[in-house]
């Protein structure tokens, strides 16, 4: 008896704990709370699935329990059953990837008005590169990267030389504004992670990944390594700041471009 | 198939030549090529080679819940042990468990032959294997120690000199350890499916083998298909790493330094690896489904329900589980058209893996529930694998995967499926069976204090793990540091949690000394302590000697799950007695 009082106190337990848990994901900073929307749906079904598996097995166990004389039913397969539990099952299957999909789909499909950003990883920094004026990133390459050229672009490229590079410091977005996030490492794996904006990355040597979100709160938010990169991988940290139009504009203003750099090179590129 | 007729099976009168006999104490016990001999040497290596895993997973928890408490800690060895605590968890105790093991012992016994079809290349597997174990484990004492990749060993980094082992011997003993283990493991599974194909007693038609065998038989397909995958991978990993050659490295400017790489592809590798690692899943859950579907119907005294929809399950897994590696790979940076097709298929195989646990459940329905230990744990396997079934579906649906892929989620939800789970069903097991491995009963208020520190500790350790992983607490970091999103409760959990891994890593000596403390003093077994059906039961000596059967092999007239039949004279009938109509089934109507 003591294994069915048990197995209710797993199911309820587990649901206390969900319900009363305070480790619950950070509020949303960016447009997919359909993200959010989806895991709870997930959860909605899941749970009433486990609940009722582990409640129904409780129940056998207290009423199915071996005493003198019980014979258990002999009954090899019943058809009916077995199609209706499975076609169940694929309802609820579908209800769980429908969402799913459908906000796949926008995941991947990036705004044609949103602003690019590049972000660099190696171990273990994070550094950014936004276009210039001219709205454009210039071409780089693991193969130019030097040290007075830390992101590797190409210097005959003109579309780089106005590209504003930012060393191991902080990236600012403007809030509202779609942003086409375009992920590049010159060493090993890392992935960009911001828990806050729910999306998360890949980067891969020699490819260029992507993701895409609008900010949706300003502030501060941290910048985690998500993917393995060696030794360095807990502390490779860094910092994202969601402006207001008009201090995301005062930002930019103090940056340094690709040309601004190489002149100065020689000396360590500025901090922030 | 073959057909019987309907009355009157002759015996199968089979000489009992064909066998090479040991000659001396050597042959018998060490160079053995009795797959019962085999089986137990691959389990007390894979057990043996198991608690380093153990060990390696306090210390990883020490740190995490007391950073800096144990001072040799540094990030360097912690890598190194999730990294060698993953990969002899996965590869090297559940594989070579499940099939080596349990494989090698119940095959032959539970299909009504005498032993492997090669028993020579049988031991061969056993030897080669416990190689592959010496030069893994040779890494803890190689300059540089270990490999510290982590388990999936991705490149570049786990060829770079930022991680530990990448441009010392580490990496290069994991990847030789994997080629040879993997040469070992093709031996064995070859034998595996051949004894199940040719070696099988007259009347033990495939559709009346016990669902242990479909479990063990389809897993050894699967992992024959899969292995190579990664043993290319290894072999170009390798190549990469020795040669110079480029497979998987791209261009790459190392700490401010342009190697001598081009033109490869990291991703490649996770294709490789993961072409392998999601059937792995499996290799480790279906020898599992097959051996607690066993169990509980064996101790609820009850067929198992929907036995042919069962065995359809499994195959139908088995073939599914390669056509949905990329859900690995969300995140990856793969083309993202992929994620449709992949979180489709993943999905699909929530279905035919639902309907083994309405099975199972539904077999307890009606039933005459003894709860046993075997019994039990089969019990506590449906509680975890639902749990970390379901949580599946979570990061299966691609989107939702985004913000949990690389958390603690991810960890929480492994354990719980491909670790917990299939390990319950190993001791599940092992109680079945150690009384005719040895002839003895394991010791049961032992294995009373052994199944609940075991099934309540993992519960507590991995289902709060979740919520961590909810709240964005990556995986794989040494120290979490200071950082803003996790409140210090957070911290108080992760305490708690170490503390349960402790006690519940305490609970295994208990089991252990039980193993060793039944071997002399447990109770005298007999040769069918549970009143089972199947043919492993019905040896005519208990432990079985070598040949299994004495002068006559066995001869299947009926299904292997012949309980409770109305009006049988007792409430089991084993697969060789001969209807009392004389007419054979299939399964019965």
């Amino acid at each position: 008896m003591a294994v069915v009082l048990i197995l209710v106190l797993i199911v309820v337990g587990s649901v206390l704990f969900h319900v009363l848990s305070p480790w619950w994901w950070t509020p949303i900073a960016s447009n997919w709370t359909y993200i959010d929307s989806t895991l709870v749906i997930t959860f909605w079904i899941t749970g009433i699935v486990f609940v009722a598996v582990v409640s129904f097995m409780a129940y056998c166990v207290f009423r199915f329990r071996h005493r003198p004389g019980n014979q258990a039913h002999y009954e090899p397969e019943n058809r009916r059953l077995e199609l209706l539990l499975a076609g169940g099952t694929a309802v609820g299957v579908a209800a769980m990837l429908a969402p799913g999909l459908i906000v796949w789909n926008q995941f991947i499909t990036v705004p044609a008005d949103a602003a690019s950003v590049e972000v660099v990883s190696q171990q273990w920094l994070w550094s950014f590169r936004l276009p210039g004026a001219d709205g454009k990133l210039g071409r780089a390459e693991t193969r130019d990267v030097t040290a007075e050229n830390p992101l590797g672009l190409d210097k005959n490229d003109a579309s780089g030389l106005d590209d504003i590079i930012i060393e191991g410091g902080e990236l600012h977005l403007p809030i509202g504004k779609p942003v086409h996030i375009l992920l590049r490492s010159v060493d090993v794996l890392h992935d960009f992670y911001v828990p806050e904006f729910r999306a998360k990355m890949d980067m891969i040597p020699g490819m260029i990944t992507y993701f895409w979100f609008t900010p949706t709160r300003t502030g501060t938010f941290e910048i985690l390594c998500a993917e393995l990169c060696g030794v360095g991988h807990p502390q490779m940290r860094g910092t994202v700041v969601v402006d207001e139009d008009a201090d995301y504009q005062t930002w930019l203003g103090q940056q340094q471009t690709f040309t601004q750099l190489t002149a100065s090179s020689g000396e360590p590129p500025p901090a922030n | 198939m073959v057909e019987i007729p309907s009355d009157g099976i002759p015996s199968a009168e089979v000489e009992d030549v064909e066998l090479y006999h040991p000659h001396s104490w050597w042959t018998k016990y060490v160079f053995s090529q009795d797959a019962k001999i085999i089986a137990v040497q691959y389990s007390l290596t894979a057990i043996s080679i198991g608690l380093v895993a153990l060990v390696l997973s306090w210390l990883m928890r020490i740190q995490l819940a007391f950073p800096g408490a144990l001072s040799f800690i540094d990030a360097d060895h912690y890598y190194q042990f999730i990294t060698m605590h993953g990969m002899i968890m996965v590869i090297y105790l559940l594989t070579a468990l499940f099939l080596g093991g349990f494989g090698n012992y119940l095959i032959p016994l539970m299909v009504g032959a005498r032993d492997m079809v090669f028993p020579y290349a049988n031991m061969l597997s056993y030897w080669i294997y416990l190689l592959a174990v010496l030069i893994l484990a040779a890494g803890f004492f190689a300059p540089g120690g270990p490999t510290g990749a982590g388990w999936t060993l991705y490149p570049p980094q786990s060829v770079l000199s930022g991680t530990p082992g990448g441009k010392d011997w580490g990496i290069l003993l994991m990847l030789i350890s994997l080629i040879v283990f993997i040469i070992g493991f093709t031996m064995g599974g070859l034998n595996y499916v051949v004894t199940v194909l040719q070696g099988r007693a007259r009347g033990m038609t495939l559709m009346r083998m016990p669902l242990t065998v479909w479990g063990i038989f389809t897993a050894t397909v699967m992992a024959l298909l899969a292995f190579p995958a990664l043993f290319v991978a290894c072999v170009m990993m390798l190549f990469d790493r020795v040669l110079g050659t480029s497979f998987f490295m791209p261009a790459i400017v190392e700490m401010g330094t342009q190697l001598q790489h081009g033109g490869g592809s990291p991703i490649l590798f996770q294709h490789l690896f993961w072409f392998f690692g999601h059937p792995e899943v499996y290799i480790v859950a279906l020898p599992a489904f097959g051996i607690v579907s066993d169990l509980i119907s064996t101790h609820a005294r009850k067929n198992i329900f929907g036995y042919r929809m069962m065995v359809w399950a499994i195959v139908i897994i088995g073939g599914l589980s390669f056509v949905v590696w990329a859900h690995h790979m969300y995140v990856s940076g793969m083309h993202p058209a992929f994620g449709f097709f992949f979180a489709t298929t993943t999905l699909i195989i929530a279905i035919p893996t639902a309907i083994k646990v309405y099975n199972w459940v539904l077999t307890l329905w009606r039933g005459d529930i003894h709860l046993t230990l075997p019994m039990l744990f089969a019990l506590a396997f449906i509680v975890t694998f639902v749990n970390g079934g379901l949580t599946g579906l979570f990061l299966g649906n691609v989107v939702v995967d985004v913000p949990l892929s690389d958390t603690m989620f991810v960890v929480a939800h492994f354990h719980m499926v491909m670790g917990v789970a299939p390990i319950l069903v190993i001791f599940g097991a092992i109680y079945h069976w150690y009384p005719k491995v040895t002839g003895r009963m394991l010791n049961d208020m032992l294995g009373q204090i052994h199944f609940w520190v075991t099934f309540l500790g993992t519960y507590a350790i991995f289902f709060p793990m979740h919520y961590l992983g909810l709240l964005g607490v990556p995986r794989r970091y040494f120290e979490m540091g200071e950082t803003a999103f996790v409140p210090p409760s957070a911290h108080t959990l992760n305490i708690f949690i170490t503390v349960m891994a402790l006690v519940v890593g305490a609970g295994q000596m208990v089991f252990l000394f039980n193993l060793v403390w039944s071997l002399f003093r447990g109770k005298e077994a007999g040769g069918n302590p549970w009143r089972a059906t199947t043919l492993e039961w019905q040896t005519p000596q208990t432990p079985p000697a070598h040949g299994n059967w004495g002068k006559d092999l066995p001869v299947v007239y009926r299904w292997a799950y012949d309980y409770s039949v109305p009006g049988a004279a007792e409430d089991f009938i084993p697969q060789n007695v001969p209807a009392s109509d004389g007419v054979t089934r299939e399964v019965p109507a």
